[in-house]
């Protein structure tokens, strides 16, 4: 397979693999009151993976997959996904977070994007539901699940398109740190011999 | 180069988003027989044998998950159902003896007794997806037209009433949930006059029922049945048929802002959140025309 296809195909795999299992089985289950939602955890997986552009495109897919399938309004989902993918690859690009715990936290923000999001849409698109404690709780609730799953999620799909992301410098730079491999600065002694006393 | 990849990486986004503005706002001036919404059903048709076979295939994954959630909810719900159990037990006793009475009753007026589900042809559907949303209170079920489904089809399950079909494809349907928030519904309240209002969502509280337009001074209590009215006026019928369960009473003390109606909050009695089976009912008036009126 051409190197250049090999994560559109798995991106655009997992993104109708993620809206089938969100709708067909995660959606079904209650817990604590209210759904799992996958989808915006999955976009914000791949922003952080891959990139602002891999990250944007794949909110778009979900997004409106999300629409089609659930016969919503389209754009709606898909705007609001292409807002968390790309601000999760922007944070990638820029800060480059190694911390194990972001996916957590950006788990977090991502369902808060999408839940606070979609409820101004709907006001702004006329939906006669006025902010209401329920709601409120509702977006909280689903936040907090969210975040509890984020962890799993994230290892999930960066087991599946890890193998067809491209190698990034600063990660193999950071890598090769780690593991002594290439750093110039580790053990210096043994790559270049012992320094004279009178030459310091 | 940088700059390069920078003018991509935005003229893409820009794309995106333009495109994602543009189908919004195309969708939603539409009517539903446009080409967007055309298109937009053949893609759940496609797609809907899909979600079939993964509904089914995760349903062992749904079971053991919901095992979990449920074991949480199901201590504080068994106390209630103690108490539910009596009060019913008490009902149920006064029933009987109202269901013979009104056997009799139905002989000597020459009324049939064709109120039971099964006169209206019911077609059993599965649930193969959900809303996972509070905005969009829709579920899509396995059957549609090929099985008789038409649109505005009510739909009942869990004891009660679930909704009504808005969408309709050959394999598979959405229904429109009582929760939804363009919903009504004409219904009753089994009190000693029988009142009668029109059933929607409370505003900002998707999962409770407001009965509104009652009379002002009716007699309404906490825990009376609510059930479809099923009205006829003339040529117009109610999508629904008279004497299908909806809710239970759960605050009979608010009126309306201007207080020249009484308004309760009901409870449904469907579990909304929990259905996989449903019915819906293809003939709710024995084949005669219907008008569009809740």
């Amino acid at each position: 397979m051409n190197e250049n296809f090999r994560l559109p195909i798995r991106l655009a795999i997992l993104a109708f693999a993620t809206v089938v299992l969100q709708q067909a089985a995660v959606s079904q289950v209650s817990i604590f009151g209210v759904s799992a939602d996958i989808s915006p955890l999955v976009v914000m997986s791949v922003g952080l993976l891959a990139g602002s552009l891999a990250g944007a495109v794949m909110g778009f897919t979900t997004g409106i997959l999300v629409d089609l399938i659930l016969v919503q309004t389209l754009g709606v989902t898909s705007l609001l996904y292409i807002v968390i993918g790309y601000w999760c690859g922007r944070l990638r690009e820029l800060r480059d977070p190694s911390h194990g715990l972001v996916p957590l936290a950006m788990g977090a923000a991502a369902t808060a994007v999408a839940g606070i999001g979609l409820a101004i849409i709907q006001f702004l698109l006329g939906v006669d539901a006025p902010v209401s404690f329920l709601l409120v709780q509702q977006i909280f609730m689903t936040i907090l699940v969210n975040t509890l799953i984020a962890l799993p999620v994230y290892a999930l799909v960066r087991r599946v398109i890890r193998p067809a992301l491209p190698e990034d410098p600063r990660r193999r730079r950071r890598r090769a740190y780690t593991t002594g491999g290439l750093s110039p600065l580790q053990r210096p002694s043994e790559r270049l011999g012992q320094i004279p006393r009178s030459s310091r | 180069m940088y700059d390069k990849q920078v003018r991509r990486r935005r003229a893409v986004l820009a794309l995106l988003v333009a495109v994602s503005l543009i189908l919004l706002t195309a969708y939603f001036g539409e009517s539903p027989s446009s080409p967007l919404h055309t298109v937009q059903r053949g893609i759940v048709e496609v797609l809907s044998p899909i979600q079939q076979g993964a509904s089914k295939a995760l349903k062992p994954v749904r079971d053991v998950a919901g095992w979990f959630s449920d074991t949480f909810s199901a201590k504080s719900q068994r106390d209630q159902l103690k108490k539910e159990v009596q009060t019913l037990r008490t009902q149920l006793d006064r029933a009987q003896a109202a269901l013979i009475q009104n056997a009799q009753l139905s002989k000597l007026v020459g009324l049939d007794n064709s109120l039971g589900i099964a006169s209206f042809q019911p077609v059993t559907a599965q649930v193969i997806s959900r809303d996972p949303t509070l905005w969009y209170a829709t579920i899509e079920v396995d059957k549609g037209s090929d099985d008789g489904v038409r649109m505005n089809d009510p739909v009942v399950g869990d004891g009660g009433l679930v909704g009504k079909i808005s969408t309709v494809m050959p394999t598979a349907a959405i229904i429109t949930l009582i929760t939804e928030h363009s919903f009504a519904v004409s219904a009753t309240v089994q009190d000693s006059l029988g009142d009668q209002g029109v059933l929607v969502p409370e505003v900002g509280n998707p999962n409770q029922l407001l009965l509104q337009n009652l009379p002002l001074r009716a007699p309404i209590q906490t825990g009376q049945q609510v059930v479809t009215s099923g009205f006829k006026s003339g040529p117009l019928d109610s999508l629904y048929p008279a004497g299908i369960p909806i809710g239970q009473v759960s605050d009979s003390n608010t009126q309306d802002d201007l207080l020249t109606n009484q308004q309760v909050k009901v409870n449904p009695v469907a579990d909304l959140r929990h259905l996989d089976v449903v019915q819906i009912l293809t003939t709710p008036h024995g084949g005669s025309q219907r008008a569009q009126v809740p």
